[in-house]
């Protein structure tokens, strides 16, 4: 099997959620894997959609990056609205 | 066979003061039960045990389908047969979930089947016991499934992070298998005849030691426990594991109005603990070893099955690449 | 003949089919040539014993003796079976088991669209949930007669083998006899004829596009299946099948 590609699977469970990812599938092709996918991590209703992706085509980041690449958004408060306080007369907003 | 008898390769385990400033690292993110993910830095050696615990965990699955797949066949009526056979994929399908959290640490799933087959990696050695009647399958799936969860509930915290999301997947799943597997015991006991009442007794009898001796030798004689434990591969001990579940087990063995076989079975009100007779380790160890009943026709099946389906596995790619020449 | 009594065969044709199809199938588990497939089969034959309990407890209730489609099952003789041939041909490689799923479900899928319209309400109900289970049954088991029909030289042959050993049991799926006939004209089940070319237009392209030889269309096909007269392979599949309950009669599992 090790000629089979190995594919990541991500599921959606319900509709209007995004895809979540799974673990992965080997398969001769995207179809098969598909297929392969389904058999696997949907056998209880687990899904709505199915996305498969060779694990070889996915970018991941490094986490030595994990302080660069995440932690300057820590102390961007200003982007939760949390940080706005209103006087209770606005109402919600 | 799940995190038992698994070789760490380390003769003695560190202390912090005794690492190196990525050990330490390391261990302290284990320490603060922060889950290792497959791209962070990790000792060789934890590479290599995980590696090793998971492809045997996934070998154990994959094995295990063998004794039950023997009655799928001749199940005794469509409700079993439906069930049995879920039951047997979800094995399929716990045995692929594994190997997948394997292949993030950049193991290959066929070299680790390669070394099932030539017997270098073992596979929990319940699975080289025959089964021998309908009842078997309510005793794998009581005694056997219940035994494989009291170590996988806790193993759903492991360190690891592809494994530990496995282990849960899995037990969401498996809560089914144990019922399954004591629903028909029960209907035997409850509603059957003597003679099923009396297959279901012979098929406990068989299956109670061999059920002990999964959680694997005492603690006095697990070398690696330790160094599994400081990394948190392995959650409870051998011992500490096998009586929580001969504790939650006696109850509900009574209830189905069977016996087990060993005399020295009882309630001690001091420790809180059921007290039981001492395990046959030289059978364990002989099955273990290549002896058991089943040991060489469980591998035969399973070399069969793979070499046999080469060549379909091979016209599968070749088709995958022609389309993708086509396409081109 | 009453259209009770059609009926009633025409429901054991297809429960039976499916649960000796699903029994061939069980045999795969533990030896299928990927854990992928094991998984496949397993679904595959999870859902025709599905089918067969539907369509099995209908024919019970029309025969109103008080059996369960588990009675059905477990304790009718071979003669007494009513499934076709072809479902209870050996598992063979997996080339022979494809070619035996594809021709199945081709016909199977076309089956239960067409009995979707059917005016027995309780058949287009059990048909239109069947009919989601073997469009996906068809589209995998097509999708493997092309991977093997133009995969490897070795697989190749294997496939164009596979089917022509197994034609001969084709042709008696798409011949109507009485009982089709009477149901057609009730209303019940579909035109034959009909199923006949939907059959063959899937079946020829499909093939084509394999690489793969059509055997001829008129070649001699073996039939009685539906009549219960039964290949030899059946006696021991229903012996290993039915060993339980008949072994212990009075037993509840």
């Amino acid at each position: 099997m090790s000629d089979w590609t190995l594919f990541e699977v991500f599921v959606r469970s319900k509709h209007g959620l995004n895809h979540k990812h799974v673990g992965s599938v080997h398969a001769a092709d995207a179809p098969m894997a598909l297929e392969n996918a389904r058999e696997l991590y949907t056998r209880r209703s687990e899904g709505v959609s199915l996305w498969v992706v060779p694990s070889a085509q996915i970018t991941a980041s490094s986490p030595d990056e994990k302080e660069p690449l995440f932690d300057p958004s820590d102390d961007k408060v200003y982007r939760h609205a949390t940080f706005y306080d209103l006087p209770k007369e606005v109402g919600h907003m | 066979m799940y995190a038992q008898l698994v070789d760490t390769g380390v003769k003695r385990v560190k202390t912090l003061n005794e690492m190196s400033p990525e050990e330490r690292h390391f261990q302290e993110k284990i320490d603060a039960d922060i889950k290792i993910e497959a791209k962070n830095w990790m000792p060789e050696a934890y590479r290599r045990t995980l590696i090793r615990q998971m492809s045997q965990h996934a070998h154990s699955e994959i094995v295990g389908m063998l004794p039950e797949k023997n009655w799928l066949t001749r199940a005794p009526n469509l409700k079993r047969k439906l069930q049995l056979l879920a039951k047997i994929q979800d094995e399929a399908g716990h045995g692929l979930y594994l190997y997948s959290a394997m292949e993030t640490l950049g193991a290959n799933r066929d070299e680790e089947l390669e070394k099932l087959h030539s017997g270098e990696v073992k596979y929990s050695s319940i699975f080289n016991y025959p089964s021998r009647s309908w009842a078997d399958m309510g005793t794998i799936g009581w005694l056997v499934d219940g035994a494989a969860i009291v170590n996988q509930v806790v193993l759903q915290r492991t360190s690891y992070g592809p494994y530990s999301r496995a282990m849960i997947r899995i037990c969401k799943e498996e809560s089914f298998h144990q019922r399954q597997g004591y629903q028909i015991l029960l209907e035997m006991m409850r509603n059957g005849t003597d003679e099923q009442k009396a297959m279901v007794q012979d098929s406990i009898n068989r299956f109670w030691w061999p059920a002990l001796m999964m959680f694997g030798p005492h603690d006095t004689d697990s070398p690696n426990s330790a160094q599994s434990m400081q990394w948190k591969v392995k959650r409870m001990s051998n011992d500490d594991l096998r009586q929580r579940f001969i504790d939650q087990t006696i109850p509900q063995l009574e209830l189905l109005g069977c016996t087990v076989p060993d005399p020295d079975l009882k309630w001690n009100e001091a420790r809180g603990h059921y007290d039981f007779g001492a395990i046959d380790w030289s059978e364990f160890y002989s099955v273990l070893k290549g002896n058991g009943p089943c040991n060489k026709d469980r591998l035969k099946t399973r070399r069969n099955a793979y070499e046999n389906g080469a060549w379909v596995r091979e016209a599968a790619k070749a088709y995958a690449d022609k389309q993708k020449q086509a396409a081109a | 003949m009453t259209t009770q009594h059609a009926l009633t065969e025409y429901l054991l044709r297809l429960g039976d089919s499916d649960i000796i199809l699903a029994q061939r199938l069980c045999e795969w588990i533990g030896n299928a040539p990927a854990l992928e497939e094991e998984m496949a089969l397993g679904n595959v034959a999870l859902d025709l014993i599905g089918q067969a309990r539907s369509w099995l407890e209908y024919a019970a209730e029309l025969q109103g003796e008080g059996r369960s489609a588990d009675d059905l099952s477990f304790g009718r003789n071979e003669r007494e079976y009513r499934n076709l041939l072809i479902t209870e041909q050996a598992n063979g490689n997996y080339a022979d088991t494809l070619a035996r799923q594809y021709l199945f479900d081709a016909w199977h899928y076309y089956l239960l669209q067409a009995l979707c319209d059917s005016k027995d309400a309780r058949i287009a109900a059990i048909a239109a949930k069947a009919l989601k289970e073997v469009t996906y049954h068809l589209r995998r088991s097509s999708a493997w007669v092309k991977r093997l029909g133009d995969g490897t030289d070795e697989s190749h042959q294997k496939m164009q083998q596979a089917i022509d050993d197994i034609w001969t049991y084709s042709g008696e799926m798409l011949l109507a006899d009485d009982i089709d006939n009477l149901l057609f004209e009730a209303g019940i089940a579909p035109d034959s004829a009909a199923i006949k070319a939907q059959w063959q237009a899937h079946v020829s392209a499909t093939l084509e596009e394999a690489r793969l030889d059509c055997p001829p269309m008129d070649s001699y096909m073996q039939q009685g299946g539906k009549q219960g007269l039964h290949t030899e392979q059946l006696g021991f599949l229903l012996a290993e099948m039915q060993f339980l309950p008949r072994a212990y009669p009075d037993a509840v599992w």
